[in-house]
């Protein structure tokens, strides 16, 4: 089975080109950014399109950051989509949507955002719940868009560390004394 | 590299090859003591290194199940990950942040300095500051120690620039980048730090002190030295007299194979060196190995830790440069004005996003949590860490029913702290938020511990047989020839970060052996 869910982005990614877009289709392998126009696709191997696009809501409700763009959610998809290779974690991924559902009267989605957190806080308890938590918490800040957007700048090794690159260039505090912080060799 | 031969039993072998065991083997490999070193992790290099968080972590860290139990939050959190430890060729030391402290002479006197605490074990070490001296200068010369033997302190980054910056505002008087096994020059073969910033990943530059690339290549280099890595002792044995005479290891294949030994020395740090004591049980030592004293395993303490990260209005990019990048030494006297005995330090830390996301409020979700994380650039960290009362109802014991790869049953972890524990990390939040919020923060946030990186005091030392396992040699107290030469020797926990102190008993520990083999009591 592959299902293939389009998202609109919303926003592109900050720097709009080359060095994001290369990150996503490096990160994501099933993902495929189009190189013009404003949607991009997520290939799902386990896991149907309609429960793949509610859990990346539920993953943007667990941890909002509302200019984050949802191709970093779709990463805590794809990671999902790759857990439900187990026959038993993709019944409880989509009995959890198929659930949240059934709360809502018909299709959660299609509910207000509040409404859809609501209904979503209601089951927290619940182990959909608790396996998007998990696998978000890791994956959504485990790649090169998330620490573009938080302004993380990770290894530098391959830049020669950041001995000559700011890891002493606060200016809006008093400097140390010599003592306290001997200048560099 | 020597082949030593399985049957040859006049070698001392030593298990375990971190800061502890690592250290051990190279000083009897130099005063010409042939040594077998077996190590459950694989080797890794400076090359081989990932700076990337959860990539290092996969590579590095002992991630075989665990379990825990009692009221720390850990095991709550992370019911299968009581410790953030390592299991690869230089142990923890190919993670640790590098801190290198003495501990205090009042500390070695635990019990008579604070008194009887109710609830505590709590002893005064068999040896004192006057002792382990001697031992701390070789220690710190062999570590390359900033600010010991004429090397400068390392230049301090951004993050030591806020902690410094509040510490000043508030009247402390000793904050600093710290004593660090960072090399702030090249020395000893070694270059200096980059400022990379992944000291807890691997240094790819070699500039932080790890057995790894020092003291096992430099045992090498004897030709008394044999390094077996994947080498999981799976349980001690010993004669009809008692003595230690041989360990039984299981390579990554799971094949198994014993080596006969002289001498036997504990060094996987204390969870598994008291796991492997009580996995060593047989009908002469029915309670495990070393047990007359009933206390293996007991006793355990992990520090009392925690962290304050704060929020400033503008970018500090804490993980530029080194990770332990400064101290506030002020809190680490005995003062029970403060309402609690022991003291503790305050040492910069900074976490990647990746880590800052999965600690600093474990389990959290939601839009409180994700408005802190979206202050990550702005933030600066310090990581708390005190002395904490030893309990004899935390402890490590083998689990009755789960067990490993290899069948060995996995170790469990209790742990919940005492009030004397809660009260310093109550002092300490409170202190650390202040210092922050005196250099101009908007907000700080209080974040629990972290699985436990710090591991001590399972087979502690005492004067007395009937109070601990080992003597102040480490030797321990039923059994000759069998030594615990890591942290598990803890009488007491001491404010500072261990390290320093387990590789300074392992040199002392190295001439006793030696005294002891030439004497032939051993
Ligand atoms: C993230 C982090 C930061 C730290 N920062 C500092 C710091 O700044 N300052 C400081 O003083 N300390 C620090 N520490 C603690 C420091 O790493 C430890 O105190 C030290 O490494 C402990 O030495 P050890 O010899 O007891 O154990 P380890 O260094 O952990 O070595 C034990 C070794 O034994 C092996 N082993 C275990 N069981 C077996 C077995 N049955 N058979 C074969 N091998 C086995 C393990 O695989 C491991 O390699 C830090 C630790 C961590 C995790
Ligand atoms: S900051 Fe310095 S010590 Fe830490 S990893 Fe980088 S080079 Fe090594």
């Amino acid at each position: 089975m592959q299902q293939t869910v389009v998202f609109s982005r919303r926003k592109f990614l900050k720097t709009g080109t080359g060095v994001l877009v290369g990150s996503l289709a490096f990160s994501l392998g099933s993902v495929s950014t189009p190189a013009v126009g404003d949607t991009w696709k997520l290939s799902l191997e386990s896991l149907d399109s309609d429960t793949g696009k509610a859990l990346l809501k539920v993953a943007r409700h667990i941890f909002p950051h509302d200019t984050l763009d949802d191709a970093v959610y779709a990463l805590v998809v794809k990671d999902l989509d790759g857990a439900a290779a187990d026959a038993a974690v993709a019944g409880m991924l989509s009995d959890g949507v198929a659930q949240l559902n059934d709360d809502a009267g018909g299709n959660w989605l299609e509910a207000s955002d509040e409404d859809q957190l609501k209904l979503l806080t209601a089951r927290a308890d619940g182990p959909m719940f608790g396996k998007v938590k998990g696998t978000a918490v890791v994956s959504l800040y485990n790649n090169e868009m998330a620490w573009e957007h938080f302004g993380y700048e990770g290894a530098s090794f391959d830049k020669g560390g950041y001995i000559n690159r700011g890891f002493q260039d606060l200016e809006w505090l008093p400097q140390p004394s010599e003592s306290a912080s001997p200048p560099k060799a | 590299m020597a082949t030593i031969d399985l049957n040859d039993d006049s070698a001392v072998v030593v298990i375990g090859s971190g800061a502890g065991g690592g250290t051990l083997a190279n000083e009897l490999c130099q005063k010409g003591i042939k040594t077998v070193l077996l190590e459950a992790g694989s080797m890794e290099s400076t090359e081989s290194f990932v700076n990337d968080e959860w990539a290092a972590f996969g590579q590095l860290s002992w991630l075989d199940m665990r379990t825990t139990s009692g009221d720390w939050r850990v095991a709550k959190d992370f019911p299968n990950l009581p410790a953030w430890i390592c299991k690869t060729v230089g142990g923890s030391t190919t993670h640790w942040a590098g801190a290198s402290l003495r501990i205090q002479e009042h500390e070695f006197k635990a019990l008579t300095t604070y008194g009887e605490i109710e609830g505590a074990t709590l002893m005064d070490w068999p040896i004192g500051l006057s002792d382990l001296e001697p031992y701390y200068a070789k220690a710190e010369d062999k570590m390359g120690v900033t600010r010991t033997n004429g090397i400068p302190g390392l230049p301090g980054n951004n993050n030591f620039m806020a902690m410094y910056a509040g510490a000043t505002k508030l009247g402390y008087e000793n904050c600093h980048t710290g004593n660090m096994a960072i090399n702030s020059r090249p020395r000893n073969g070694r270059t200096s730090c980059q400022q990379l910033g992944f000291c807890f990943q691997g240094c790819k530059m070699g500039a932080k002190w790890s057995t790894l690339y020092t003291e096992i290549p430099d045992a090498d280099a004897t030709g008394n030295l044999d390094l077996r890595a994947g080498a999981q002792v799976l349980q001690l044995q010993h004669g009809d007299d008692g003595k230690v005479n041989g360990v039984l290891y299981a390579d990554k294949d799971g094949n198994q194979s014993l080596q006969k030994a002289r001498v036997v020395c504990v060094a996987g740090n204390s969870i598994e060196t008291p796991r492997l004591l009580l996995n060593s049980a047989s009908s002469m030592y029915s309670d495990g190995m070393a047990n007359s004293s009933g206390q293996v395993g007991k006793n355990y303490m992990r520090h009392m830790t925690g962290s304050v990260y704060a929020a400033f209005d503008k970018p500090v990019r804490m993980w530029r440069g080194t990770t332990m990048a400064g101290i506030i030494t002020d809190e680490s006297k005995h003062d029970t004005s403060r309402g609690f005995a022991g003291g503790y330090e305050m040492e910069t830390l900074s976490l990647g996003l990746p880590f800052m996301a999965a600690f600093l409020d474990p389990g959290a979700w939601g839009r409180d949590f994700t408005r802190k994380m979206d202050e990550y650039q702005n933030m600066a960290g310090m990581w708390l860490v005190g002395e904490d009362m030893p309990q004899e109802s935390n402890a490590i014991t083998l689990h009755e029913s789960e067990k490993d790869a290899f069948g060995m049953p996995v170790p469990n972890v209790e742990f919940s702290d005492h009030p004397n524990d809660i009260a310093m990390r109550e002092h300490a939040f409170t202190q650390g938020s202040e210092v922050y919020m005196a250099a101009g923060a908007k907000e700080a946030y209080r974040v629990p511990p972290y699985p436990s990186t710090h591991n001590l005091g399972t087979c502690r030392m005492s004067e007395k047989a009937a109070d601990g396992v080992c003597n102040k040699w480490g030797q321990t107290h039923d059994i000759a020839n069998l030594f615990i030469s890591d942290g598990s020797q803890f009488t007491t926990g001491a404010a500072e970060n261990p390290t320093l102190t387990i590789v300074s008993l392992a040199i002392r520990q190295a001439d006793q052996i030696a005294k002891l083999m030439t004497e032939k009591s051993i």
